[in-house]
């Protein structure tokens, strides 16, 4: 069953920016939030060597990982042009100004 | 480098008396017709007809050039040009007036060429008549040639509206180097320029002179611009981008009078108006330069008329280039040029294979507007448009066909696929079964959806044009791949296919990749920015500057990026471009940082961090020692290490610990040591004259003031200094960007040092007495470095790219011009030499070294 915790409120995340949600046990969880305010929401860890995701430069609707500069799209966790893997999406909903995310045993296997 | 200056250089005086130089070396054997050639009756080396050329333009050199190609023994050849230089790229000549680049950048044939080549160059000195009936050419100065054969090729004439006015000083053509150096001497004065003519030509000449700081208005007779080679909707577009970037064009504009007393000062139009103009460029259109034919009595149209193995009336003389009407024809474009030399040379060379005349496409050099049109696009009873609009990405592409062939391409805003549209309008290929995705493209048409680039450049067939400047095909591009050359300079030097322009890089690249495979390393050649923009990094400084640009989303907006908010590659780019434009105004963009810059430390692959504390030239003590030693047991850090960079690196600090590092950092006096920065980053230092046997200078002392001078600065990438006390060099000044070698006398300067993955040894700057010049020098060249690299190029790479000459130039010839840079520099660091780690240790911005919520699971 998903349950949905309340992680902050929009504002608390800066444009073309990301922060983290601790997961005890598992990878943290980045959020991101786009120039357009469009929010999403990822596991911190790059399909490619496991960088911070979060630690990337915003960009679109895409992060750049900081190690090594994978293009990683927002929406789906893709990697993009040659790049071949997939970081896997956390469920995410807004409630007015609020992120809620959405945590189970899907997180669970994918974390 | 500047322009002028690169010309002087290479300007060829005239000579008097002995009137020509040779080679050394093979040439030799022609050094004992000196004493004949100073009264003008020289005698070829046995065996070999004499070739006049007149003409040292783009034609009358790629007919030599094919020539020596197939058979350098036959001919002995002399070259009379009326221009003072060697032969040039004229095509290039509008980057040269936009800044872009130099005049040696687009020398085709340097002098070495016609001395290794045995080649007589007589330079400004035009042709002013031919006698046919006993074979002798005369100049102005007086000399005559004798020949076997006499090759034509003149060029053209820039067409000049002969409106009242229009001998004024400061009306101008646009066709050779003197005309660009005329009108950079205009352009230093700034003030409102008028081009008449919205034509290729002049839309070249309205973008240089806007870039150099002019206020243009283009006057165009017909509505719409370029209406020779481009529709109503391109043409339109076209207009619009060029009044964004601040021109002012008139369309429907007829010109009644060029008005000023003995210099210009403005235009009148047929409908009364006026418009002021210190400079008045006119490019209305070129006549094919006939006159010495046509006195000589040869067969003259609206060119001189020749067949179809470029011979005129008179089977002695040929003709080749701008200046020949063939089949009725007469063309303004490179293209057909390469045709008729090859055709030429077959001919003289006794294969003849014959030119059928050419169909020609137009690239429009303004960078950031990519136009392209090809063939008829006047429509007509049975040809169809395919159109494709992209307004929102300021996309136009049209494509008329005929019978299930294509007969002309226009593009606006997307030209990748223009030379695939040529290659199969000049095929005549059927395109019916492709038909319906025509206009996405080749990738698309070809792959059904898939859009490999690659795939799309492997389908071209091998007589398909890569390089428009220079007339290469992609077979020849492949050969000379194949024959060896693996890398994108030495494809340029042996098929010269992207050597001007530069348009054609992406394909050239493209071409070794499926060549060489695994092979092609693959490289990066900085042309535009990045995919979001078209633009360069050099126009993009030019233009923060100049339109006074102070944020990231307005330089967007002003540049057109095709990207809502950029990318990884332009967004720190862009940052620094800003910062180092508007020291102390522009408010520093943490999002466009990389993490090492925004988290002032460097990230490592496990996502922990490395701190680096600075210690003034590689000097510490217990109390700093002390601090790291803390530091290292408090946090658990599991390595602490001694740098390359004489300091110590602790290593494996969680991101929620920094500020805390930071804050007992601090408390023992120590600050951050940028060893994450586009910045400075160490003073390497060795312990000098105060104690060193061999000392000659306090190294250690000008090396911690040379620290304390430079740290803290934001730069185009990292920046090493170094400080040796004597030539033993034991601080490796020669491999760093800045490194000082004292020696008795004063102190050695050497700048552009690079270890790392292309080691490259400094070059001497200069040699200064005292230490101040020894920091003021130092401030100035940091300040050139910040002011004029491209992001990401350290000094090794960029001082490569604009030569040593021009940084000597700038930081010890100019002394006023230094001192101005050293200012720049100090006025800059009085805003950046702030430690980033006391206010982060004092809070500052701490949220962001913490989870935004810890979920407990
Ligand atoms: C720590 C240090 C190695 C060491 O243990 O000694 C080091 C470590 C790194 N170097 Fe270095 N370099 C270190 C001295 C050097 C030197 C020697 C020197 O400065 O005298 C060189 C060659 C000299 C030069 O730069 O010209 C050097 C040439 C490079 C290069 C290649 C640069 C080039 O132009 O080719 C890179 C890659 C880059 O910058 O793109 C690099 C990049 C790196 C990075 C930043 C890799 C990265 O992006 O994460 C490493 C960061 C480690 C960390 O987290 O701290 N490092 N690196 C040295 C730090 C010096 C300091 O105190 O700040
Ligand atoms: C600014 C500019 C931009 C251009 N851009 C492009 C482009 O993007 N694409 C393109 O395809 N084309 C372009 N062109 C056109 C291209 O440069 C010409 O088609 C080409 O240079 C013609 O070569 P040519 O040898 O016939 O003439 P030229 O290159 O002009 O050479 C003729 C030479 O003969 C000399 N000469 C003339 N009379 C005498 C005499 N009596 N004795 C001795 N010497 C003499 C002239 O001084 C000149 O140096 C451009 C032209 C200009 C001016
Ligand atoms: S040499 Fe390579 S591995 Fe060693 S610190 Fe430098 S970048 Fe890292
Ligand atoms: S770990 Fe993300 S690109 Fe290598």
């Amino acid at each position: 069953m998903t349950q949905w915790i309340d992680v902050g409120a929009i504002a608390d995340i800066p444009r073309q920016g990301a922060r983290t949600v601790a997961l005890g046990g598992h990878d943290p969880i980045a959020i991101f939030r786009t120039l357009d305010d469009r929010i999403f929401a990822l596991v911190d860890r790059c399909p490619h060597k496991h960088g911070p995701l979060s630690q990337g430069i915003v960009h679109g609707h895409a992060v750049s990982c900081p190690l090594h500069n994978w293009k990683i799209a927002l929406a789906t966790g893709e990697a993009q042009d040659e790049d071949k893997g997939c970081t896997p999406t956390i469920p995410l909903r807004l409630e007015a100004d609020r992120i809620l995310i959405g945590v189970n045993a899907g997180l669970a296997t994918a974390a | 480098m500047n322009g002028k200056a690169a010309m002087q250089a290479l300007e060829i005086q005239r000579p008097h008396g002995g009137l020509f130089r040779f080679g050394a070396g093979k040439m030799d054997r022609f050094v004992t017709d000196l004493s004949n050639m100073e009264d003008g009756a020289t005698t070829p080396p046995a065996g070999r007809e004499r070739l006049v050329v007149i003409g040292n333009g783009m034609a009358g050199c790629r007919a030599v050039e094919e020539l020596l190609a197939r058979d350098p023994g036959r001919y002995w050849i002399t070259i009379f040009g009326a221009e003072p230089h060697v032969n040039y790229n004229r095509i290039m000549l509008s980057p040269v007036l936009a800044g872009e680049k130099a005049f040696d950048d687009i020398v085709i044939n340097d002098r070495a060429w016609y001395d290794d080549n045995g080649i007589r160059l007589i330079v400004s000195d035009p042709v002013v008549s031919i006698d046919r009936a006993n074979r002798l050419v005369q100049s102005r100065s007086g000399r005559v040639e004798s020949y076997d054969r006499l090759l034509i090729a003149t060029g053209s004439d820039p067409f000049i509206i002969p409106v009242p006015g229009h001998r004024l000083d400061g009306v101008i053509s646009f066709r050779d180097m003197n005309d660009v150096d005329r009108m950079l001497t205009a352009a230093d004065k700034g003030g409102d320029a008028v081009v008449i003519g919205g034509g290729l030509l002049g839309l070249e000449a309205a973008h240089g002179l806007t870039l150099r700081g002019m206020k243009v208005t283009v006057l165009h007779l017909m509505p719409t611009l370029m209406e020779r080679q481009l529709d109503e909707a391109a043409g339109w577009l076209l207009k619009s981008a060029l009044e964004a970037r601040g021109q002012t064009i008139l369309t429907g504009a007829d010109t009644a009078e060029i008005v000023g007393e003995d210099h210009v000062e403005g235009v009148r139009l047929k409908d009364g108006r006026f418009i002021p103009a210190s400079l008045v460029v006119m490019a209305v259109g070129i006549r094919p330069s006939v006159a010495l034919a046509r006195e000589a009595g040869l067969a003259v149209g609206r060119g001189i008329q020749v067949d179809d193995h470029m011979v005129t009336s008179d089977p002695a003389i040929l003709a080749v280039g701008e200046c020949v009407e063939h089949d009725g024809q007469v063309y303004g474009l490179v293209a057909p040029l390469w045709d008729m030399c090859r055709a030429l040379a077959d001919g003289l060379t006794d294969s003849p294979s014959g030119y059928r005349g050419s169909v020609t496409s137009t690239k429009l050099k303004v960078s950031g507007i990519d136009v392209f049109s090809a063939g008829d696009f006047s429509g007509g009873e049975d040809a169809q448009d395919i159109v494709l609009r992209d307004a929102a990405r300021g996309i136009y592409k049209r494509v008329v066909v005929k019978e299930d062939r294509i007969v002309g391409a226009v593009l606006y805003g997307d030209t990748a696929d223009g030379a695939w549209y040529f290659d199969l309008l000049k095929k005549g290929e059927d395109i019916a079964s492709i038909r319906d995705y025509l206009i996405f493209g080749q990738a698309f048409a070809q792959g059904g959806g898939a859009t490999d680039p690659k795939a799309a450049v492997a389908a071209l067939s091998d007589d398909a044009e890569i390089c428009g400047c220079n007339g290469v095909s992609k077979g020849k591009v492949v050969a000379a791949i194949e024959g060896g050359a693996c890398t994108l300079d030495a494809v340029r030097a042996c098929s010269k296919a992207s050597a001007s322009c530069g348009s054609c890089t992406g394909l050239v690249e493209t071409l070794l990749a499926i060549t060489l495979g695994d092979e092609y390393a693959g490289e990066r050649t900085v042309r535009t920015m990045c995919k979001c923009t078209s633009f360069g990094h050099d126009d993009v400084r030019r233009a923060i500057v100049e339109k006074g640009l102070k944020a990231i989303p307005q330089v967007m907006q002003e540049l057109h990026w095709s990207t809502p908010d950029g990318c990884s590659s332009c967004r720190p780019a862009l940052n620094y471009y800003l910062l180092c434009a508007w020291p102390g105004e522009y408010v520093d963009d943490q999002q466009s940082r990389f993490v090492n810059e925004r988290m002032h430390a460097n990230i490592q692959k496990d996502g922990t961090y490395s701190v680096v504390p600075r210690m003034w030239g590689g000097l510490t003590s217990p109390k700093e020692l002390r601090a790291i030693a803390d530091v290292v047991e408090k946090y658990n850090a599991p390595m602490v290490k001694v740098t390359g960079g004489q300091r110590l690196d602790i290593f494996g600090i969680k991101k929620e610990d920094l500020p805390a590092v930071w804050a007992d950092l601090n408390a023992a006096g120590m600050v951050s040591g940028h060893a994450y920065g586009k910045s400075l980053r160490t003073v390497k230092t060795c312990v000098g004259s105060e104690w060193c046997r061999f000392g000659t200078q306090d190294s250690t002392g000008l090396g911690v003031k040379i620290e304390r001078m430079t740290w803290g600065s934001w730069m185009p990438h990292k920046f090493k200094i170094a400080v040796s006390g004597c030539p033993r060099n034991c601080a490796e000044a020669t491999i760093k960007d800045f490194g000082v070698v004292c020696v008795d006398s004063g102190y050695e300067l050497h700048v552009g040092g690079n270890g790392g993955i292309k080691v490259r040894a400094t070059d001497l700057l200069c040699k200064v007495e005292t230490e101040e010049q020894a920091m003021e020098y130092c401030a100035a060249f940091i300040q050139l470095y910040r002011e004029e690299a491209r992001y990401l190029e350290r000094t090794a790479p960029w001082i490569e790219r604009v030569g040593l000459a021009h940084v000597q130039q700038r930081v010890v010839e100019d002394a006023e011009g230094r001192a101005a840079l050293a200012d720049r520099f100090r006025v800059s660091q009085s805003f950046s030499q702030e430690d980033p780690w006391a206010a982060r240790a004092a809070g500052h911005e701490s949220h962001l070294h913490q989870p935004l919520a810890v979920a407990a699971e």
